[in-house]
């Protein structure tokens, strides 16, 4: 690692303004920015830790709208979105190991948006709302491509905000040395309609599955998705899967997510 | 350089860090905690694990200053008061649950961590839980059985000692 | 009875308790007063020249002791290769200088390239960014077969191509062997892959050189699983230092298997550094280091053919293998894919003819040596792969098959060079098919299928050369260091025992079980004695820890050492008491005169030795310590039967293994306990290669899984508990304890067991898939499915 600074600011202003400084760069549970670091693939001059403001620790269910401070830990989520909304818990639950889930923060991984993460599909499969120090920035804007996002430099999730649905599953199905997903599909059924959000298998990172999402509307069944396909084109092929094999998942896992959803 | 402070099994601790200094470097280097061990640099191999403020973590991924006052435990403070070895630890030696040692301390740790939060789990939540610890030497056979042991479940069906 | 200590006791580990508590001593656990670090650059191209290196800046850096390059190290040897193989023309194997740091040619992504010495790891790492270069890239080496065309570009400009040697092994005479084919009523062909591994064991290497000003010696710190060959090798053919003035010592080891037997550039560079930077220099690996500079394992491309008369019996077997060697030749390299596989190819089975053809090939990528089983897993699976497609061609039922062709008569003289002392193939696959519960499986069958599930059940034998090895029969095959063992015996003046042994334990428990049985001989309390490994200042000699051969080999210079001492504590005894040393008898660590109620203990006897007022003085030398070399008079043979069942997703193509049973022979057992947990960790690794790991190279030499983020390493959820049973068991005939070792055993036997089953999973659900290629990761499976 190069030589950086450390600052532990406890409000979000102190963070803001901690972060305006040249190359800083903001710190949630370290689980991706440490590795990264070690391996000197980033060279910030200081690093803003965000796990001492209490706002960003905040997780609040007010009937229909689930909102997660940036800096709530996988482990949190897990434990109390549980009864409000399982199949995120369930997601969350699943992210990594437990001693990852213990440090790993949601505003982190959504800030990193790595292309076979899984809160990118559970925040574009639930059309959420990414709140940052400055804006609301819905769900379907946010994820702009491999590691890409709508933040601008020193832009803080502050907190993200899930509407609900009626069910929800989440499947992954496992790249076998990292445990990220190879393939992982979100299905959301909600009153205004069905969201279906795929990561893992694309070039351009999460991505909305129309086509099921339309078949779903229909009829919210596995069979529903017969005969539909993503096309492998556009699909990331690598030692752990051809892009055939990962279009051939999508299909696979969003009748598994549609059959547990339930 | 920045003076951090913890408690550390117990135990006041202090010393000078840098900003990028980590948990584990700390504990080994500066407090001569060797038993934290490090067998990777992508935060997957466990080797590692601690508890900060009764949280099973991986101190290889995790900056010193991050642990500013917490209470952190390590494999050299687990033993009972006199010294003997505590339950999990035990059950780990009956049960032959390690063999090069290396992975053993990361694992006792996350065992430790499991069993609070779930004190009889079954052979596929162990096997889940230890998802971040990885063991070169034992098949994981044994170390499963041991965590079934020290969680009081009969282990005597299990194939094999 | 079972008893709490002694030969066939499982006894606690004693070395656990260090290890529970965080008082483990590894060696990056150890720090020198006044170290620097040495940061190593490595190359991140796989084949270059290296038109100039520029260190003037990074020199300047803050903290920087010395930057060395490869000009540096020209004048000292470099890394040797313990085995000369011959090949099929007389001729000896091509054989390339290995140097320390890279010096006009870069031949593998990893090779060092230059090393900072600084005051701290950072400032090393810091300066080493300054170091400037000019490369000048060349074509990248990587697949086998492209290697060894006429036109390849050559890895070393030196040799004549990059064919290390092409060797031919058993029966020589073409025309013969391919008699036996044409006659034969079937033949079985499959070409397969062995694929690449990296052994990753937990603990990282580590390597600290120390160097005294005021004695003229060297001490190396590093994690090695055999130091005396470490010391031999650095001091003889690398720095060319004097042995007495280099101590080389590994203390408490992370794991090996294989990939800390080497000897490495990182420790000879830090011994010579220590005394260039009048500093101890300390390196640890990274595991992203360790992914390219540790030797990888396995990397065979084979095609093998099994020729059957008209009632199934085999009646020949060839094979051609290529075998990758990687850019240099590592210390067991050469041995592998020659002797160590050749020798194994008649697996348990009397096939009377068996021509083996392995050409061994330079490529720029790391290089390849032994990992866990060595050679001989290269030779099972390909065997019981072949066997196991013959029996699905001939519609024949896979065990029958194996059990019709089994050798049944020992000792056995295979037609590649081996004598089996001992065996019992049919007693291991009758407790095979019933600790697998074969009757059992087509309902469990049924019951995976009702879930939408495809099941199958594979089977497979192995045998294994272990305990390494007698030094004149493996002198003539090219071995060039003898391969016995050495312990000493050193009785305190009190009765207490340290027992000096020259093999390593990294994992194995030696620190209970050679105790075990010397408490045993004696009839003594296990705790009065201890041995003492891992230190060449500390040990006399020994070859150290690998194939298996701790407890056959250095356990028998042991139990020698051990027969001298009651040989001389008798006389002594006989002393004592006033009686012929031929009536004494040692029971339960006392002495007793035959026929009478005269006894002296044990303690008194060693006492006396130490305190000799009433001593034969004229006929004995006081006190009481023996040593002993123990040359093998033959290999260990064990061998077994295992059987796996999996599970197969048809929708994805994902294999779970439901269940894992092995039924092994491994002779007489010290500690079953530690016997079943080495069975445990090989079967681990044998379901690792199987279904996960694999070391891919892109076509520039570019390792794609070199970190564990794409390299899969076995998890816990990815393995069942396993059905482990060694009661068969046809002790050695050769070594005293008639032990034949169980290091490798799971790593040997499972592979093939996994893949079959993984065949007969797809065949049952109708898909025509007759082989795929290690691992069986869902991807390709799905892909065989559906190809
Ligand atoms: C072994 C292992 C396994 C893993 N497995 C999975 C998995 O299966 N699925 C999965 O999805 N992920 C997985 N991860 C990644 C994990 O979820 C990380 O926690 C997550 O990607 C990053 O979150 P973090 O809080 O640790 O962020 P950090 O590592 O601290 O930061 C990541 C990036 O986000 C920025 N950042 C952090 N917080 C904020 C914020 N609030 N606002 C703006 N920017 C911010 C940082 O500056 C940095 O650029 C795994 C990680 C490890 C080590
Ligand atoms: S060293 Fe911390 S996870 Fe490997
Ligand atoms: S005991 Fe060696 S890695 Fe687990």
């Amino acid at each position: 690692m190069y030589e950086f600074e450390f600052e532990k600011p406890s409000t979000v202003a102190e963070a803001v303004a901690a972060l305006a400084d040249e190359d800083a760069q903001a710190l949630g549970g370290g689980q991706t920015l440490i590795p990264t670091l070690k391996q000197r693939l980033a060279m910030p001059s200081k690093l803003v830790s965000l796990t001492a403001i209490p706002q960003l620790k905040e997780l609040s269910d007010n009937g229909g709208m689930l909102t997660i401070g940036g800096a709530v830990t996988h482990a949190e989520v897990a434990e109390a979105a549980a009864a409000s909304y399982p199949a995120l818990a369930d997601l969350a639950g699943h992210i990594g190991d437990p001693a990852v889930r213990n440090r790993g923060t949601i505003g982190g991984s959504l800030a990193n948006n790595d292309p076979a993460a899984c809160y990118p599909a559970a925040a574009l499969g639930s059309g959420a709302t990414i709140v940052t120090n400055t804006r609301e920035i819905p769900s379907d804007e946010y994820f702009q491509g491999l590691f890409d996002t709508a933040l601008n430099e020193g832009e803080i999730i502050t907190a993200v905000r899930f509407p609900v649905p009626e069910k929800a599953n989440y499947q992954k199905f496992l790249q076998p040395a990292s445990r990220f997903a190879l393939v992982g599909v979100f299905v959301a059924k909600y009153a205004a309609g069905v969201r279906v959000a795929v990561t893992g298998a694309s070039e351009e990172g999460v991505f909305r599955w129309r086509e099921a999402e339309a078949a779903l509307d229909a009829s919210f069944a596995p069979d529903a998705l017969d005969g539909l396909s993503v096309d492998a084109g556009g699909m990331i092929g690598d030692l752990h899967g051809s892009k055939e094999y990962r279009a051939h998942l999508v299909g696979v896992m969003a009748k598994r997510a549609v059959a547990a959803a339930g | 350089m920045a003076k951090v402070s913890m408690t550390v099994n117990g135990k006041a601790a202090s010393g000078d860090v840098e900003g990028r200094t980590l948990l584990s470097s700390f504990l080994r280097d500066s407090l001569g905690l060797t038993g934290t061990h490090v067998g990777c640099d992508t935060s997957q191999c466990g080797a590692c694990v601690v508890h900060v403020d009764g949280k099973a973590v991986k101190a290889c991924t995790m900056l010193a200053l991050e642990a500013e006052g917490a209470e952190v435990a390590t494999i050299e403070g687990q033993a009972n008061a006199d010294g003997s070895l505590n339950n999990i630890q035990q059950a780990f030696q009956d049960h032959h649950g390690l063999q090069c040692g290396f992975c053993t301390p990361g694992m006792v740790m996350s065992a430790a961590a499991l069993l609070k939060d779930n004190p009889k789990p079954t052979e596929a939540e162990i096997r889940d839980y230890l998802e971040g610890n990885l063991c070169r030497c034992t098949g994981y056979h044994n170390i499963v059985k041991a965590i079934m042991a020290a969680s009081g479940q009969d282990v005597s069906s299990i194939a094999a000692e | 009875m079972p008893k709490d200590q002694g030969i066939g006791a499982s006894p606690k580990r004693r070395e656990d308790v260090r290890f529970l508590t965080g008082a483990g001593n590894y060696t990056d656990d150890i720090n020198v007063n006044g170290q620097a670090y040495v940061h190593f650059l490595r190359a991140d191209v796989a084949h270059a020249t290296i038109n100039s290196i520029d260190t003037s800046a990074a020199a300047e850096m803050p903290g920087v002791v010395k930057i060395f390059t490869g000009a540096d190290f020209a004048e000292v040897g470099g890394i040797p290769c313990g085995w000369g193989v011959t090949d099929r023309h007389g001729n000896p194997q091509q054989e390339p200088r290995h140097p320390i740091i890279a010096h006009d040619t870069i031949r593998h992504v990893g090779e060092i390239v230059a090393a900072v010495v600084a005051d701290t790891l950072e400032q090393a790492r810091d300066a080493a960014e300054a170091i400037e270069f000019s490369l000048s890239d060349k074509p990248a080496v990587v697949d086998m077969a492209a290697a060894l065309a006429e036109d390849a570009t050559k890895v070393h400009e030196d040799l004549t191509s990059n064919l290390c040697y092409d060797w031919v092994f058993g029966n020589p005479d073409d025309d013969a062997v391919q008699a036996a084919f044409d006659s034969a009523a079937h033949v079985t062909t499959l070409e397969l892959v062995n694929n690449r591994l990296v052994a990753n064991p937990m603990e990282p290497r580590v390597a600290i050189g120390d160097y005294s000003r005021a004695t003229d010696e060297y001490t190396l710190h590093t994690t090695s699983q055999n130091p005396h060959v470490i010391r031999l090798l650095m001091c003889a053919f690398v720095l060319g230092l004097p042995e007495h003035k280099v101590r080389v010592i590994a203390p408490d080891v992370g794991g090996g298997f294989g990939s800390k037997i080497f000897h490495y550039a990182e420790e000879a560079f830090c011994t010579f550094a220590a005394k260039a930077c009048g500093r101890a220099v300390k390196w640890t690996s990274t595991r992203a280091e360790a992914f390219i500079s540790d030797a990888h394992g396995r990397d065979h491309v084979t095609k093998i053919e099994l020729a059957l008369d008209g009632d199934n019996n085999f009646t020949a077997l060839r094979t051609n293998t290529m075998a990758n060697m990687g850019a240099y030749l590592s210390t067991f390299s050469t041995s592998v894919p020659s002797y160590l596989h050749g020798t194994l190819m008649a697996g348990n089975y009397k096939t009377p003819i068996v021509q083996v053809n392995v050409k061994t090939v330079f490529t720029n990528t790391v290089p390849v040596d032994a990992y866990r089983g060595a050679g001989r897993p290269e030779a099972t699976f390909q065997l019981e792969r072949v066997i196991d497609k013959a029996a699905r061609e001939l519609g024949a039922d896979p065990i029958a098959l194996r059990r019709q062709n089994f050798i049944t008569e020992f000792p056995y003289e295979t037609p590649v060079a081996l004598t089996y002392d001992t065996g019992d193939y049919v007693a291991t696959m009758d407790k095979l098919e019933q600790v697998a519960d074969v009757a059992g499986f087509a309902a469990r069958r049924a019951e995976s299928e009702k879930n939408g599930k495809l099941r199958g059940f594979g089977i497979n034998c192995y045998i294994e050369a272990c305990g390494i090895a007698p030094s004149n029969i493996v002198g003539m095959l090219g071995a060039r260091a003898g391969l016995y063992d050495a312990a000493t015996v050193r009785v305190n003046a009190t009765g207490s025992i340290s027992v000096m042994v020259g093999a390593h334990a990294h994992g194995q428990g030696h620190e209970t079980t050679f105790p075990q049985v010397v408490a045993d001989m004696i009839g003594i309390d296990e705790s009065m004695v201890d041995i003492v490994h891992g230190d060449t200042g500390r040990v006399p000699f020994g070859m150290g820890t690998y194939g298996s051969r701790s407890i056959a080999v250095c356990g028998s210079a042991m139990v020698r050492a051990t027969e001298k001492i009651i040989a001389k504590a008798k006389k002594i005894a006989a002393h004592l008491m006033e009686a012929s040393d031929a009536d004494i008898e040692l029971k339960d660590g006392q002495f007793t005169v035959a026929g009478t109620d005269k006894s002296v203990a044990w303690g008194d006897v060693c006492l006396t030795a130490y305190v000799p007022h009433n001593y034969p003085l004229e006929e004995l030398e006081p006190g009481l310590e023996e040593t002993a070399f123990y040359d093998p008079a033959n290999f260990t043979y064990p061998a077994g039967a295992y059987a796996c069942e999996v599970e197969v997703d048809p929708d994805t193509g994902k294999v779970s293994i439901e269940r894992f049973s092995a039924a092994d022979d491994f002779g007489n057992i010290i500690n079953p306990m530690i016997v079943d947990g080495q069975v445990h960790g090989g079967l681990g690794q044998g379901i690792g290669q199987a279904l996960l790991e694999n070391a891919a190279y892109d076509e520039d030499g570019q390792l794609l899984s070199a970190s564990f983020m794409d390299y899969a390493m076995p998890r816990a959820d990815d393995v069942p508990f396993y059905q482990v049973d060694h009661s068969c068991q046809t002790p050695c005939t050769h070594n005293p304890l008639g032990v034949k070792g169980c290091g490798e055993a799971g790593a040997i036997g499972s592979p093939p067991a996994v893949v079959n089953a993984v065949i007969d999973a797809l065949q049952s659900g109708g898909k025509n898939v007759t082989h795929i290629d290690m691992p069986l990761s869902p991807a390709r499976v799905w892909a065989a499915m559906n190809g």
